[in-house]
């Protein structure tokens, strides 16, 4: 028997932090509102930091029973923690990270109105992030997965007087539905057939099943509306649509939520349910099939976007995607490798955006920046460590996962590894492409750029003549996670880290290191491969962007409608408007608005009030006032009397 | 004898009178004079009834009606003299002030 750790406090501390921020916030002092936002998010990572100095003596898994909730009959649901290695991973990651961009957020908000709503909010998404990290059932997952899409959706219509941030956080909330309608038909499944959601119970009822290759049966229906939720959570085809939207939040937003954590729920959620979807091999090839797909199309919008957190977006898209396809060829470990590792760099990626965008006062656009390389040296450094990192150079972080993700890929199929090889050699390219474009070249921003371009937190007060490094709580968690950056991926050399994770992912036949397995020729010259990649995306990006600053214009006139159709996103937005949102928009106003709405329930009403009207109208004559027509009334009615007795009399 | 029905007959016929010169009239004062007559047709028809089967009822209930009648017309009378010394007129659609 282990000792309790209190886990249940991880998401408590942010929850009552968010509470107390949110109940008094407003008339607290932004001293008081920061303290308590960073007290109780850091105190979470402290209690993280103390359970994972703790990890080595316990049994695992370890679960820790905090409370019942549902019980109904056989089926009980629980609040219950389930901590194992990957939980431990999530929450060093989330907690981390989070963390660090609470700091960052201290001094990016610190201008902005509603300082402590974004706080409470921040708080509150971390409560659910943790709850759905740690969650030992799958509804609790639910809760969790559900509440990061609410705080998701209220910070990214965080400055809701602008109509395209409310806008941009209905679509996200939206598109989510979608994705959660799967999961919650999962879950559906599994209490019809396993009558239970407990992870432990589900697993175990799911492991003597046989594999089902061939066909479709439950698991592999299962295994696909997980992936439903799963791609609407972590932005993958077909509903990856709202996470390049979503960058009408607050930039720390994007970084915490829209890369590094919130969006990497649909991997945990896939790599938690391996058992599943070991045994439904198709599932996973429609899994390894999205991510590859949605690596190398988010990739090429990438290299056409000039709005530097658009960029970034499409970036993450494509790198989640990489995350799937690890987890489609079943080497979840290499996709969980990747998620840390992603959420450092990206992480890192926004809040330098973020400080870049901080600088030049509001500015978005790539073109209107350029050679602020000499104006802000530490953006700088940290956003170039990160664009190594991204990029796969050789020791940054994103080397190690991304090889070893290329490497899983090319032993399960290695078309997968192409196109791999080529998203990376993309991915290479716009980053570079971005980090040309911001700091090297001139600077070609107006002297005095209108406040709030396209971001509404035009620092009042500020003049911006020249662009200015931020404050040094900005530019702490940038330094902090550069360091990450640089020897976040050193943990997966030898395969360490996928060692760390086997407990977890071990079902007799995965077991294999793809290390071990692989010969050390292989490894090596795919290594040198995706080196070569990123090395020439590198040079490309180098030649176009660096040296013949007019070139990328020749070549875009010269694609013309290819390239048209990059800039304009392969016109998905407009193609799912043309699909669903008009049809669905039409359906509802003709039909259900005029039709249904208006023409049945509302003429119904109406009607009814209408008769009533021109009843009690027609009845109104009878009292005219005059004394003689009462008068005929009565004589009328009296005959009538009179009659019927007579008729009945005779009758 | 003469038979009942035709003691009934004519009170129906008064009592129509009565009812038609009520309905018509505009004169306050006739329309008063319609209701003494369908009170008598009535009155008829109760001393007709009261003959036919030998009871005192009838006769009684008609010098109720009789008393009735001559309070309801000292009442009314006094009424119409009322209106007719503010309003001027004795045409019944003419008195009209509580109308809407």
């Amino acid at each position: 028997m282990t000792p309790s750790l209190h886990l249940w406090l991880i998401p408590i501390l942010p929850l009552i932090g968010a509470a107390i921020n949110g109940l008094f916030g407003r008339r607290c002092s932004r001293r008081t509102i920061a303290a308590v936002a960073l007290a109780s998010c850091g105190g979470a990572f402290a209690w993280v930091l103390f359970v994972s100095a703790r990890f080595s003596s316990l049994t695992l898994p370890h679960t820790e029973f905090v409370a019942h909730w549902i019980r109904s009959g056989d089926f009980l649901v629980n609040f219950e923690v389930y901590l194992d290695q990957l939980t431990l991973v999530m929450l060093l990651v989330v907690t981390g990270v989070g963390f660090l961009i609470h700091i960052y957020s201290v001094g990016y908000m610190w201008e902005e109105g509603g300082f402590y709503r974004f706080f409470s909010y921040l708080n509150l998404f971390m409560f659910f992030m943790l709850t759905l990290v740690l969650a030992g059932n799958y509804l609790q997952m639910f809760i969790g997965w559900e509440g990061v899409g609410l705080a998701s959706y209220l910070l990214i219509g965080f400055w809701f007087t602008k109509d395209s941030a409310a806008s941009a956080g209905k679509k996200a909330f939206i598109v989510n539905r979608i994705g959660d309608f799967g999961f919650l038909i999962a879950l559906f499944l599994m209490i019809k057939h396993f009558g239970s959601l407990n992870f432990a119970q589900v697993f175990s009822a799911v492991s003597p099943l046989p594999t089902e290759t061939v066909g479709f049966g439950l698991l592999t229906a299962i295994g696909l509306l997980l992936m439903v939720g799963a791609a609407g959570k972590s932005a993958q085809i077909p509903l990856y649509v709202w996470l390049p939207d979503a960058m009408e939040g607050p930039t720390p937003v994007s970084a915490l939520i829209h890369a590094a954590t919130m969006v990497t729920a649909g991997v945990y959620m896939v790599a938690r349910s391996h058992v599943i979807f070991d045994h439904a091999p198709n599932a996973l090839t429609v899994v390894a099939i999205i991510g590859t797909l949605t690596a190398i199309f988010a990739a090429t919008i990438g290299i056409a976007q000039t709005d530097i957190k658009k960029v970034l977006a499409y970036s993450t898209i494509s790198q989640l995607g990489y995350m799937f396809m690890a987890c489609g060829v079943a080497a979840y470990s290499a996709g969980i490798f990747h998620l840390m590792t992603h959420a450092f760099f990206k992480g890192l990626l926004f809040l330098a955006a973020g400080s870049v965008i901080h600088a030049v006062g509001g500015e978005q656009d790539m073109r209107k920046m350029g050679g602020l390389k000499q104006y802000i040296p530490v953006t700088f450094l940290t956003m170039g460590t990160a664009t190594l990192a991204i990029a796969g150079i050789p020791p940054f972080a994103g080397f190690f996962s991304k090889d070893e993700i290329l490497l899983r890929a090319y032993q399960a199929n290695p078309v997968y590894w192409v196109i791999g090889l080529f998203t990376a050699f993309l991915t290479s390219f716009y980053m570079f492409r971005l980090m040309f474009m911001t700091f090297y070249g001139d600077y070609c921003g107006e002297a005095a750029p209108g406040h709030g371009h396209s971001d509404p937190h035009g620092h009042p007060g500020h003049e911006h003549g020249t662009p200015h490094e931020s404050p040094m709580i900005m530019l702490v968690p940038l330094m902090i996670l550069a360091v990450l950056s640089l020897v976040g991926g050193w943990v997966g050399i030898h395969g360490r880290f996928e060692r760390f994770l086997d407990p977890v992912f071990t079902s007799g036949e995965f077991a294999e290191h793809a290390s071990e397995a692989a010969g050390p020729g292989l490894q090596y010259s795919l290594m040198g491969a995706s080196v070569a990649a990123a090395a020439l995306g590198w040079f490309l990006a180098r030649l176009l962007y660096r040296k013949n600053p007019d070139l990328p214009r020749k070549i875009a006139e010269h694609l013309g409608g290819f390239y048209d159709t990059l800039v304009h996103k392969y016109y998905v937005d407009e193609i799912y408007a043309a699909l669903f949102v008009k049809p669905l928009l039409d359906g509802s106003t003709r039909v259900l608005w005029h039709g249904v709405d208006q023409g049945v329930i509302d003429a119904a009403v109406n009607d009814a009030a209408d008769g009533a009207n021109h009843v009690s109208d027609a009845a109104r004559h009878m009292q005219s006032g005059n004394l003689r027509s009462y008068a005929g009334w009565i004589a009328a009615g009296a005959a009538l009397v009179i009659a019927y007795m007579v008729w009945m009399g005779v009758r | 004898m003469v038979p009942v029905s035709y003691y009934l007959i004519l009170s129906g016929i008064l009592f129509a009178c009565g009812v038609i010169g009520f309905l018509i009239k505009r004169n306050i004062i006739t329309i008063f004079m319609s209701i003494e007559l369908m009170l008598n047709g009535v009155n008829l028809s109760f001393v007709a009834f009261a003959a036919q089967w030998q009871h005192l009822s009838g006769q009684v209930f008609v010098f109720f009606v009789m008393v009735v009648a001559a309070a309801e017309a000292a009442v009314g009378l006094a009424i119409i003299i009322a209106v007719y010394r503010t309003r001027e007129t004795l045409n019944v659609d003419q008195v009209n002030l509580l109308k809407l």
